[in-house]
């Protein structure tokens, strides 16, 4: 806790948390990306599969490692009121219940796949597969996370960075369910109609709820902190 | 084929004990048409199993090893088609780990073929016994007997066989003995896809090994024979095997069942013994009512053989591998002279194509890329070199499957291109001929929404994994 | 002792992975599945044999040990799933 910072404003750890977050949000988005991508087997002789399949695994693993940064640093800053067990455990901090919960649901998530992956030569096929699957929850999950509970839906930059990580993996899933079409039309519309939905509803949303007005206080964030938050909104904005 | 099958002429009841005559017929001894053989009729043509020599665990081993001996010495191999030597797999089987399963395979996806069917409904007993008695030689303490699900006689014939079983146990020979039906489609009869199929999963053909004889139903070895060749077990346990080697050939002895269909005046399983012409099986048939123009032995994954050598074939291992076939499942098909082989040729290959359980990408591309060349050679014409182009289609699929299916597929098609080599370059200059427009006559079981139900059963459709399989059919392949 | 490669053709999705690793033993076909050359591989070319064998996303590629008879399946996957 670096109480010299403390006193003058937003903490440093509040900038990392944020950042770190942001950071890892993009990763992840390459990573599910090319995932859904790579089944495509789209490759050429500057990037021959083995390439792309690394890149995929280390854009996970490299997001894992700023996943656990942006926790470690959230929980380490003193203006919100964040432990360890908020990080893993979902929907049981003070701050945001609802909104921090999901991104410990989308930690949880990302970390049982990780892990299964590193193992996966102890497993089935079948096995691994099945939860390799819930990468597909663990993204949008850690989306609406990053809108929810970050305090920097209002800025351009966060903005941009948001649009990107759509862009990608829906412009992935739109190209993965496209090409091969009309095979396995079953999976291929619960993707498109799960897109869809997501997609809507991100429309709907936003303008009312994160981008909306007081949004600090109708997300969860404890009373005590509201004025600060005004303050480092503004402070951000700058 | 259509209409019942029929059997050979019928040989009256034989009051046998004991002492056999050495001549046809062995297996379908005592078979009239009325029906199955019931048990009192069975043991009145074949005699009593032999005695169990002992009762006790370590004189059944003796009993055991003795009963391999005498199959290894009758030289016995296996009718389901890859004619393995059966002592062989017996040994394997009863030195593996664990307690080891009899599965008696009469599955008979071959759609030529009859003759398993046929044993199982008119000569459950025959075979029944044979299960019992390999049973006792890996001592399994269970016998599965599998037959099609769309053969009904048989199965009513083997579930009233079991039943009479039951009301008359025999003392130290009583392994679990269960009936399964199973699904019809080509290749649910082989080894590895019955096993699957028995131990819950999809009749569809597994990575091996570990082969069934070590590791097969539930983990333990497992003897899959085909029902004929279990008949011919019960036969050599009785009568020994100097009396099974009276007939065959010496590499090939014994007798064997063989579907003969086509243009004959009596189609249907007759009993030879290897090494017969297949005049003197035409013969016994009635004779041909047409022309022929050339004969597939050993079904659909065996061999062609055009007209000019069939008056010198022998049906037997050594006889017909010179003619690079072989008897199969003992399937003999004659072609009229008033078919066109190209355009049958050209229909075997698709519903080869079709039966694939299209869990291997060489397999379903290639012999999806295969039929389709065919096609456009029988109907439409081809380039002159479409033949080098078939032949490497084939090259690229035979022998990278799990099973034998492409293998046996690619064989038929290479076959025909030699046996009918000009014929196939009359289609590939002017495309269909008239006699493309026949019916035609090889029988392939107008299945297709069964067959497909069949295998969208068995190979869930819909799941990811088979899914992904499906994808790539349809991107790839160039023809 | 040597070792060979082998590909599990049920599990093989196609995806092509190991014709980049190991392409002193594994060649595509038009449809994208590995033929692949059952000669032993020994040394370095074992070595990439084994990461063509890790890097393969359905454990299709194989690479066995074998003594005389026997062939033990090496590499990952402790089952062949299908």
């Amino acid at each position: 806790m670096n109480l010299s910072l403390a006193a003058v404003g937003p903490s440093t750890y509040w900038y990392l948390t944020r950042s770190t977050g942001a950071v890892a949000m993009l990763l992840l988005s390459v990573a599910v990306a090319l995932g859904v991508l790579d089944v495509q087997r789209w490759s050429t002789p500057r990037w021959p599969r083995f390439i792309v399949d690394s890149i995929h695994r280390n854009a996970a693993l490299l997001a894992l490692v700023f996943l656990v940064l942006h926790i470690l640093t959230s929980v380490l800053d003193s203006f919100a009121p964040i432990g360890l067990v908020d990080a893993v455990v979902p929907f049981v901090s003070a701050y945001r219940p609802f909104w921090l919960g999901l991104g410990a649901v989308a930690f949880d998530l990302i970390v049982a796949v990780i892990i299964t992956s590193l193992l996966r030569a102890r497993m089935g096929y079948s096995s691994w597969r099945a939860f390799h699957w819930l990468t597909y929850a663990s993204w949008p999950i850690a989306l609406l996370h990053g809108f929810g509970t970050g305090s920097d839906a209002n800025t351009a930059w966060l903005q941009i960075l948001s649009a990107i990580c759509l862009v990608m993996v829906l412009a992935a899933v739109l190209a993965r369910v496209a090409s091969g079409w009309p095979e396995n039309i079953r999976i291929r519309g619960a993707a498109l109609g799960g897109t869809g939905v997501f997609s809507l509803f991100l429309v709907l949303w936003l303008p009312s709820g994160p981008l909306g007005a007081e949004w600090a206080r109708r997300s969860g964030t404890p009373a005590s902190l509201l004025h600060h938050a005004h303050t480092h909104a503004a402070a951000s904005k700058r | 084929m259509s209409g019942p099958h029929s059997t050979i002429a019928e040989a009256p009841l034989q009051r046998a004990r004991g002492a056999a005559a050495p001549v046809l017929p062995r297996l379908l001894a005592g078979v009239h048409t009325e029906g199955a053989l019931t048990l009192a009729d069975h043991l009145s043509v074949h005699g009593q199993l032999p005695p169990l020599r002992g009762g006790r665990r370590r004189r059944g081993r003796e009993h055991a090893a003795a009963l391999i001996d005498e199959i290894e010495r009758s030289g016995l191999l296996g009718h389901g088609g890859a004619a393995f030597p059966t002592a062989t797999k017996m040994r394997a089987v009863a030195s593996g780990r664990g307690r080891a399963i009899v599965v008696a395979n009469g599955a008979e996806g071959e759609p030529a073929s009859l003759k398993d069917r046929t044993l199982l409904e008119m000569a459950p007993h025959l075979v029944l016994d044979g299960a019992v008695l390999a049973a006792e030689a890996v001592d399994a303490d269970e016998v599965i007997v599998c037959a099609c699900e769309t053969a009904d006689a048989s199965v009513h014939s083997l579930e009233q066989a079991i039943e009479e079983r039951a009301v008359e146990p025999r003392a130290g020979r009583s392994p679990k003995l269960h009936l399964r039906t199973v699904p019809g489609h080509y290749v649910a009869g082989q080894e590895s896809a019955l096993v699957n199929y028995l131990g819950g999963g999809p009749a569809m053909p597994t990575f091996t090994p570990p082969l069934p004889f070590e590791q097969g139903l539930r983990r333990r070895p497992t003897l899959v024979d085909n029902v004929e060749t279990l008949a011919h077990v019960a036969l050599i346990a009785r009568h020994g095997a100097p009396w099974f080697r009276q007939l065959g050939t010496p590499s090939q002895p014994g007798s064997a069942l063989v579907t003969l269909s086509g243009p004959v005046a009596d189609p249907g399983v007759y009993e030879i013994e290897h090494g017969a012409s297949l005049a003197s099986l035409i013969d016994a048939a009635g004779g041909t009512t047409t022309g022929v123009r050339g004969a597939l032995l050993g079904g659909y994954a065996g061999a062609w053989v055009s007209r000019e050598w069939l008056g010198g074939v022998a049906l037997s291992k050594e006889h017909l591998a010179a003619h690079g076939a072989t008897l199969g499942a003992g399937v003999v098909l004659l072609l009229s002279d008033q078919a066109c082989p190209v355009a049958e040729t050209a229909r075997v290959a698709r519903w080869m194509a079709g039966q694939s359980v299209r869990q291997c990408g060489p397999c379903l591309n290639g012999l999806d890329s295969l039929a389709g060349t065919l096609e456009q050679l029988a109907f439409n014409g081809a380039e002159a070199s479409v033949t080098r182009r078939i032949e490497r289609l084939a090259s690229l699929t035979a022998r990278r499957g799990a099973c034998g299916h492409p293998d046996g597929a690619v064989n038929l098609i290479l076959s025909a291109l030699e046996a009918f080599h000009g014929d196939f370059a009359e289609h590939a200059r002017h495309g269909a001929c008239d006699r493309c427009a026949r019916p035609p006559e090889l029988p392939l079981p107008d299945r297709e929404v069964s067959d497909q139900a069949s295998r969208d059963r068995v190979s869930g459709r819909g799941s990811s994994r088979g899914g992904a399989s499906r994808d790539r059919a349809t991107r790839g392949g160039a023809t | 002792m040597s070792h060979r490669v082998r590909v599990n053709p049920i599990t093989c999705e196609a995806h092509g992975m190991c014709a980049e690793l190991l392409p002193e033993r594994v060649t595509l076909d038009e449809w994208g599945y590995p033929i692949v050359d059952g000669t032993p591989v020994h040394g370095w070319e074992l070595e990439h044999a084994r990461r063509a064998a890790r890097a393969c996303p359905t454990f299709a590629l194989l690479v066995d040990r074998e003594h005389g008879r026997d062939r033990e399946r090496e590499s990952a996957g402790r089952r062949s799933a299908r």
